[in-house]
């Protein structure tokens, strides 16, 4: 059986599945029901300065696709709406009663050295592995300077993490927002503090839905609504590319990633952990579920390494990477053309309409002896562009097949298309 | 607190009230929800294709996805005005069900027919509440048209005409409108007197008003309403019952499955209907099957359907089919009756075995014998061809054109009294549906308006 340890920015974990800083992590109670059921770690909601928050209800909203299933979820609430003792005694005991799992403490403050630093001694002394600091959350906290108010900025990125890697003896998380241009100014930044490992994404700012009675959006406090933080499935795309991005960049590619961001299942986690994030965590999928998740997630992601034979997460973290390049490094030569299985197509015409409506029309209809209907791809018009096999209904009827054209790799960079490369080519 | 007893009669009735109860509870929202996605949204899709009124059903599907309900309900009533009984009664395993194509995929059908009765049901409901009707008829035309039966076809053919903006008088010879909607369809399949709340809901558009008691033949000619009208539709369907033809037809306890049916429909307590203790229904169709299934929800002791051929030369579905042996009716194939026994009230009927010889079908002298008290006939329906005059008619039929025009200029037919496709309510409502689209465009024609095929395509007489 595969071993599912990790290790991160130092510490180890028994597995890589961690519950994100939220609403999940808040208390003891709901962390000890997180250990029971076999988490690795918690990141415990993010802890502030005292007077704690006051928070508002309602503080969720939901995205829902064509079918009713949840993609997404915003929500407005606040940090930590406890005091700081309670947390930390909270802390100290879930410490004490489960020694193998990891517990991060997250926190946030002001522009002000005094407050993270001394706020920084104390979550450390309670006990926990590491130290997250919360550059990310989008709404509410950073109307006071918080949050993604500093996460956006690379100077006040690096000033944080910098205050509190002078303080603690312990490894500094820094959590960014996905809610800039480029994210690896933010990474870069925290590297420049010395941060031992980034966490991303923290949550998108998001309104998720109108209410068209109320004319307001959701979800709406006494008939009004804000943006909020979105979060769940949807941001998962997002989250990739980012975690893809910095860890192709040279300058931060030796950076340890905790990755967020849509992780719902075991093979959205192997998927991060393939693009060079060493652990993940979770949030809405358990907010959906229950904790009880993460069971499948361990057993999958077992299974899955025991198929490909892959001994430890080390064994494939990160093997996707040097495949993420580019669009210039692409092989422009390469050519799929769509291939339809009339046997186990039920004829639905969903490919034929996907085709000629919105592509290439290349998928023709011709009537069928038997008073059905037959789907034929018209190859000299099939651009390979995959839509109709993502459209089908029906698993493998529409399958991609390279073309066996016998041409060399070749770049656009290289292409004689290419206006660029003509203007070269003429100049030599 | 005591418990009040019921009487064994009160319970008796109150049981078959309870038999009688929807037979296909409608989808609440949520369920309606959950069906709806599981719809693949096709193009061009097979299930349009194999409703003869070619409602639009994945864009109804996909409203009620969309949470467009009334939006769902105008796209099936603007195909079929009687999208609601159609959701009820139509045989959708051999229409659009049948043609889903999940059935292909191994995958059980989408529901559709429980589908457009939930979209169908909403805006009747919201309708019946604040009468806004949700088609709005064409300015006045000045043109009043006469139609013969307010049956599917009649009243089909009054709606669309109504909403091109003619006048229509609808000719009834019964009490009551609605035809087989009201007289002839299982009480199971249209509870809460659904035949009439449509019906209501139909003539909600205006222009249309309903003669009843008046009989073609009787009390009306045909040559009454050419002069008095700009256009007449005939759908009187098929009036008349099938006869045996064998000894003893005429003993008490012998009648046609659709008086017995109407009947039941017509009753205010189905438990006053009168029915045998052992019932013998004759005929292989959905009339036989369900006057098969009430009988035992009566409370016969023992029902037996007796069909000539075999199972599969039925023309009731297999669906059907197997409802009826789910209520414990006995299906006998291959067998024909030859004699009908009692003193004055039928005691026994006797069946002569039949097989195929020589690709015809014939008796082999074999006979046995059932106990029965009640024999109810459901062999088919013929044309009553009083008031036709010199209509041209053809295998018991009216012949139309295919404009649905007959061999007299002026006067239309539709429904089950010309052959246009399956005898079935979906086909009646489609037939005079184009019937009123093309009596339109012969009455508008002068304005120059090119002709436009009204036929289905699926064949005219």
């Amino acid at each position: 059986m595969a071993d599912l340890s990790c290790r991160i920015a130092g510490i180890d974990s028994i597995n890589p599945f961690w519950l994100a800083s939220a609403p999940p992590t808040d208390k003891k109670y709901n962390v000890v029901r997180a250990f029971q059921k076999g988490w690795g770690g918690v990141v415990w909601k993010t802890l502030g300065v005292d007077p704690p928050v006051v928070n508002v209800t309602s503080r969720y909203g939901l995205h829902k696709d064509f079918k009713g299933a949840t993609i997404g979820i915003n929500n407005i609430e606040l940090i930590s709406d406890r005091p700081l003792d309670v947390n930390l005694r909270e802390i100290e005991e879930c410490r004490r009663e489960w020694p193998d799992r990891v517990i991060i403490g997250s926190m946030m403050a002001e522009m002000d050295e005094q407050a993270w630093k001394e706020l920084a001694i104390r979550i450390a002394n309670s006990g926990v592995h590491g130290i997250e600091l919360n550059l990310g959350c989008p709404h509410g906290m950073c109307e006071r300077g918080m949050g993604s108010a500093i996460g956006q900025v690379p100077e006040m990125v690096e000033k944080t993490t910098r205050w509190v890697r002078e303080v603690v003896d312990l490894p500094v998380f820094t959590k960014l927002t996905p809610n800039i241009t480029d994210i690896l100014v933010p990474a870069e930044a925290a590297l420049a503090g010395g941060a031992h490992a980034v966490s991303l994404i923290n949550t998108v700012n998001s309104i998720v839905s109108v209410d068209l009675d109320a004319m307001a959006p959701d979800p709406m406090i006494d008939g009004k609504g804000t943006h909020g933080g979105y979060c769940g499935s949807a941001v998962k795309p997002i989250a990739l590319n980012m975690v893809a991005e910095i860890a192709r960049n040279a300058a931060t590619r030796d950076l340890e990633i905790s990755a967020i961001g849509g992780i719902n299942t075991w093979r959205d986690a192997a998927e991060f952990i393939a693009l060079g994030a060493s652990g993940v965590q979770v949030c809405t999928a358990a907010m959906l579920y229950g904790f009880r998740i993460v069971e499948d997630m361990i057993a999958g992601l077992s299974a899955f390494m025991d198929e490909k034979g892959y001994k430890t997460l080390d064994d494939f973290r990160g093997r996707a990477v040097a495949n993420t390049v580019d669009w210039n490094e692409l092989n422009m030569n390469f050519d799929l053309k769509a291939r339809i299985d009339e046997e186990s197509c039920i004829e639905c015409g969903r490919c034929h309409i996907a085709c000629e409506d919105t592509s290439h029309q290349a998928i023709r209809i011709e009537a069928k002896d038997d008073g059905g209907r037959r789907f034929v791809v018209i190859d000299d018009d099939c651009v390979g562009c995959n839509l109709c096999m993502h459209v089908c209904p029906v698993d493998q009827c529409i399958e991609m097949e390279p073309v066996a054209n016998g041409l060399p790799h070749l770049t656009w960079p290289d292409h004689p298309k290419n206006p660029a490369h003509k203007a070269v080519a003429e100049s030599v | 607190m005591r418990k009040k007893q019921l009487s064994p009669t009160h319970k008796r009735d109150m049981d078959i009230e309870r038999a009688f109860s929807d037979l296909h509870p409608p989808l609440d929202a949520g369920a309606a929800f959950i069906e709806a996605s599981r719809c693949l949204y096709c193009y061009d899709a097979p299930c349009i294709n194999a409703c003869p009124t070619a409602i639009d059903i994945p864009t109804f599907i996909h409203q009620i996805r969309t949470d467009n309900l009334d939006g769902s309900a105008r796209t099936i009533l603007d195909a079929n005005i009687m999208g609601g009984t159609c959701a009820r009664a139509c045989p959708t395993e051999i229409l659009c069900e049948g043609a889903c194509v999940l059935n292909k995929g191994d995958e059980k059908p989408i529901r559709i027919g429980a589908l457009q009765r939930r979209s169908v049901d909403h805006l009747m409901d919201k309708v019946a509440k604040n009468g806004t009707h949700p088609f709005q008829r064409a300015p006045q035309s000045g043109r009043r048209l006469a139609v013969i039966g307010a049956g599917p076809a009649g009243l089909s053919f009054a709606h669309r005409a109504a909403m091109l903006g003619h006048d229509v008088t609808v000719y009834e010879a019964r009490p009551k409108p609605g035809g087989l909607n009201e007289y002839g369809l299982a009480a199971y399949k249209m509870v809460d007197d659904f035949a009439q709340k449509e019906i209501d809901f139909l003539l909600g558009i205006g222009g249309i008003s309903i003669k009843y008691g008046k009989k073609l033949g009787e009390d009306f000619s045909l040559s009454d309403l050419k002069k008095q009208y700009d256009g007449v539709f005939i759908g009187i369907g098929l009036g008349g019952s099938g006869t045996l033809g064998i000894p003893g037809e005429d003993l008490d306890g012998v009648e046609p499955a659709l008086s017995f049916i109407e009947h039941l429909r017509q009753a205010k307590q189905k438990s006053h209907v009168k029915c045998g203790r052992h019932v013998v229904v004759i005929g292989g169709g959905n009339t036989a099957i369900d006057a098969a299934i009430q009988s035992k929800k009566l409370g016969a002791e023992t029902v037996t359907l007796v069909y000539r051929r075999g199972d599969d030369s039925m023309s009731a579905t297999a669906w059907e089919r197997d409802l009826a042996r789910l209520n414990d009716v006995q299906i006998r194939t291959w067998a024909r009756p030859s004699s009908i026994g009692g003193d004055q009230k039928a005691d026994h009927i006797m069946f002569e075995r039949t097989k195929i010889i020589d690709g015809r079908l014939q008796g082999t002298g074999e006979t046995y014998r059932l106990t029965a008290d009640l024999i109810l006939k459901a062999i088919g329906q013929k044309m009553l061809p009083l008031g036709l005059g010199d209509l041209q008619i053809k295998n018991g039929r009216i012949v139309v054109d295919d404009q649905y025009q007959t061999s007299m200029p002026g006067i239309y037919a539709g429904g089950d009294c010309i052959q246009s496709g399956d005898d079935l309510t979906v086909q009646a409502v489609q037939d005079g549906k184009l019937a009123a689209l093309a009596i339109d465009q012969a009455l508008t024609r002068n304005d120059a308006q090119p002709p436009v095929a009204a036929h289905s395509g699926k064949g005219g007489a």
